[in-house]
């Protein structure tokens, strides 16, 4: 009897925290099942195997902030079917794009004394503006669920279940008070991606959209929520430059703030 | 006589594997002498300390926290200790206690991790956690129970296990009842027998005869085995206190590597993490890790840094039979903060991360803005002292085919659990290849 052939996974790491493909190992519960269907062909995090290519799925995180890895992501572009990037870093340059906002020179000198040893590009940017990515699963960091299932989509050759409604959905799902409403705290869940089923408001604090954009998020709408608030232009710009500031919505209007800025 | 036909030979590993983070090796032998070592780091710097500026304090927490994904709880806590300490307030208490507890899950997590997926295996010649499992099965699902179990003390107090965000400067914006808490007891009690289990276990490894005298920095506290608060000591004179960091710890560059290495003003390499604390805190575990040690016949001070594997599993059972005697005394508390204003001045946080020592120092304006920020993850500490390692470790096994003693250098250098995207400092390396 012909066995078939299971697919080779391969899990690849840029400019990043290690939490996304920590999420992996997170599954404790479906780790070993999840290495019945798959063949974990790269995955240094976990093993030193590393099995040659074309691999059938890639998942990768982290931004692209060097040469070295400009190129390398073309690299595996190249031998994998599929390109999936994780999380925030992945798909908008992550926390370390706030250097696109300001010279770069100065963060080096701020931190290193002898600046002239780092090789580093002016800008954090996601995968997609080197090479095609296929699929992109948003958060900082990925929900583990949401990752499963999009392993197990691309298995079986179906959508994964990822939905594209703002984090406000999940709160009311889950019963929560609005924090915004009712307690004046300013929220970002309005205009963020939904994943993390409302983390901050269930933990009485307003969202810092660490999921992300929304589709069509209303940026300006919040905006001026928050100004009702007593939120200041300065504090808004911090507000939309974080784990999602390179991202294109939120970086339109942190530009409007810094515009508006004393 | 002089031989001229000497025998050079390099070990290249070119990524190392089951270490958190990119980092390489390159070892080059002359006969039976070793020439070099670099323990090389190509992970891209992601400047955290620069962008920090002009962020508000109480960002601190949630940004930091993104320098690792193993260990956010550990920037969180040096972090929010670090705020605290510039605005002159203290978190005492329930909420002190409950910053313990989340701790607790933290170093259960990640020592499991470390213990089960990344280290074991190479005390047992498999390339990962998965191959382990075909042949011991059983162990490596209690593993990850385990290691699950610290996850669900992090996801219950912090909200999620990676990137928590329930902790704040001051507190928590949420504090959770008694009975949210007592959710955990059955677990954690089950997960202090699979700790047990893991001390037994890995002492009957087999381990290379190696031992160093190092100097052990770890914090120290009064009463308890230390997790966010303490003094600095050592066991080569040093006891001072947090503040006084700066003045005995310096970040040098060293030429043939280009990279920041962290040292001792006086001595030089220092060790932190689990061996360090064990050593210098032996008496501040409780009565059944002692045991626990006792019974695996370690007791301080052990040398043999890849004995640590043991320690890791005792420091288990300590965190979950800290984690239920919190549990067992647990009060929620009256408000989930301490409230302050933030004043200006120079705070300075330090605690006990899974690898270790993790210090933050930052200045702040009257509006709590950061105006500089100074973060020393412990991987930055101890990588002078693992390249000392390999110096050391490799003349003893230079008779091993290359392989072997490739396989060999791997392992020496997995001891620390060496996390380096933590290593905000580290430089782009110039790779000498021959």
């Amino acid at each position: 009897m012909v066995q078939k052939r299971k697919p080779k996974l391969a899990v690849w790491k840029f400019a990043s925290c290690d939490g996304c493909q920590l999420t992996i190992l997170d599954c404790e519960d479906e780790l070993l099942t999840l290495t019945d269907k798959v063949d974990i062909s790269v995955f240094l995090e976990a093993s030193r195997t590393v099995k040659k290519g074309p691999y059938d799925i890639s998942l990768a995180e982290g931004s692209i902030t060097t040469q070295h890895d400009a190129e390398r992501i073309k690299k595996i572009r190249k031998v994998s079917k599929l390109l999936i990037g994780l999380g925030a870093c992945a798909s908008a340059g992550g926390i370390q794009s706030l250097r696109n906002f300001t010279n770069v020179k100065d963060f080096i000198s701020a931190v290193y004394p002898s600046p002239e040893y780092i090789e580093t590009l002016d800008t954090s940017t996601p995968f997609s503006r080197h090479v095609h990515v296929d699929y992109e699963l948003q958060g900082c960091p990925i929900n583990k669920h949401q990752l499963l299932d999009v392993i197990s989509a691309f298995l079986h050759g179906r959508k994964p279940n990822t939905t594209s409604y703002s984090v406000c959905i999940e709160c009311k799902r889950r019963g929560n008070v609005c924090v915004m409403v009712a307690h004046g705290i300013p929220c970002m869940g309005p205009v963020t991606h939904a994943g993390c089923s409302a983390l901050c408001p269930t933990y009485n604090r307003g969202c810092y959209g660490c999921y992300g954009p929304k589709e069509t998020p209303n940026t300006a709408s919040l905006s001026n929520w928050f100004k009702r608030l007593g939120v200041n232009e300065a504090d808004l710009v911090r507000y939309f430059r974080s784990y999602y500031g390179n991202s294109e919505h939120f970086y339109k209007e942190s530009k409007v703030h810094m515009k508006k800025r004393s | 006589m002089k031989n001229d036909k000497v025998n050079t030979k390099t070990i290249k590993v070119d990524y190392l594997a089951r270490v958190e983070g990119e980092g390489a090796l390159y070892v080059k032998i002359k006969g039976n002498t070793v020439t070099d070592v670099k323990f090389k780091i190509f992970e891209p710097p992601r400047f955290f300390e620069a962008f920090l500026r002009g962020r508000s304090f109480c960002e601190a927490p949630d940004i930091t926290a993104r320098i690792c994904g193993i260990c956010p709880v550990a920037y969180q806590m040096s972090s929010s200790h670090a705020m605290e300490d510039a605005f002159g307030i203290r978190v005492d208490g329930q909420l002190r206690a409950l910053r313990r507890l989340l701790y607790c899950g933290e170093w259960i997590e990640s020592h499991a991790l470390h213990v089960y997926l990344l280290h074991a295996p190479d005390f047992f010649g498999y390339d990962d956690a998965i191959q382990m499992a075909k042949d011991y099965p059983d162990i490596v699902q209690r593993g990850l129970q385990l290691k699950k179990t610290g996850n669900e003390v992090v996801i219950l107090i912090g909200g999620r296990e990676i990137h928590p965000i329930n902790v704040r400067v001051g507190g928590f914006y949420k504090a959770l009842t008694k009975q949210e808490l007592n959710s955990l007891t059955e677990k954690l009690k089950r997960a202090r027998d699979i700790a047990l289990e893991a001390v037994s276990w890995t002492a009957k490894f087999d381990y290379p005869d190696f031992e160093q005298d190092y100097e052990f920095v770890a914090l120290r506290h009064p009463d308890e085995y230390p997790f966010n608060e303490g003094k600095l000591i050592s066991n080569k004179g040093l006891d001072i206190f947090v503040h006084e960091y700066d003045n005995h710890f310096i970040e040098e560059q060293v030429a043939y590597t280009n990279a920041l290495h962290s040292k001792l003003k006086e001595r030089g390499a220092y060790f932190v993490g689990p061996l360090a604390r064990f050593n210098l805190n032996f008496d501040r575990l409780s009565p059944l890790a002692k045991e626990a040690a006792h019974s695996a016949g370690l007791s301080p001070v052990c040398r043999n840094p890849f004995k640590s594997i043991i320690v890791r599993s005792v420091e288990m059972v300590y965190a979950c039979d800290e984690a239920l005697r919190i549990i067992g005394q647990y009060e929620k508390p009256e408000i989930p903060a301490i409230p302050f204003q933030p004043t200006a001045g120079t705070g300075y946080g330090c605690t006990e991360a899974p690898r270790g020592i993790l210090y933050h120092r930052y200045r702040v304006d009257d509006n709590g803005r950061i105006l500089d920020a100074k973060i020393v993850p412990p991987t930055s500490q101890n990588q002078k002292t693992i390249e000392n390692d390999l110096w050391q470790f490799i003349p003893k096994y230079l008779d091993l085919p290359s392989e072997e003693l490739k396989y060999d250098c791997e392992k020496a250098i997995r001891n620390y659990d060496p996390c380096i995207s933590c290593a905000t400092h580290f430089l782009k390396f110039n790779i000498d290849r021959e």
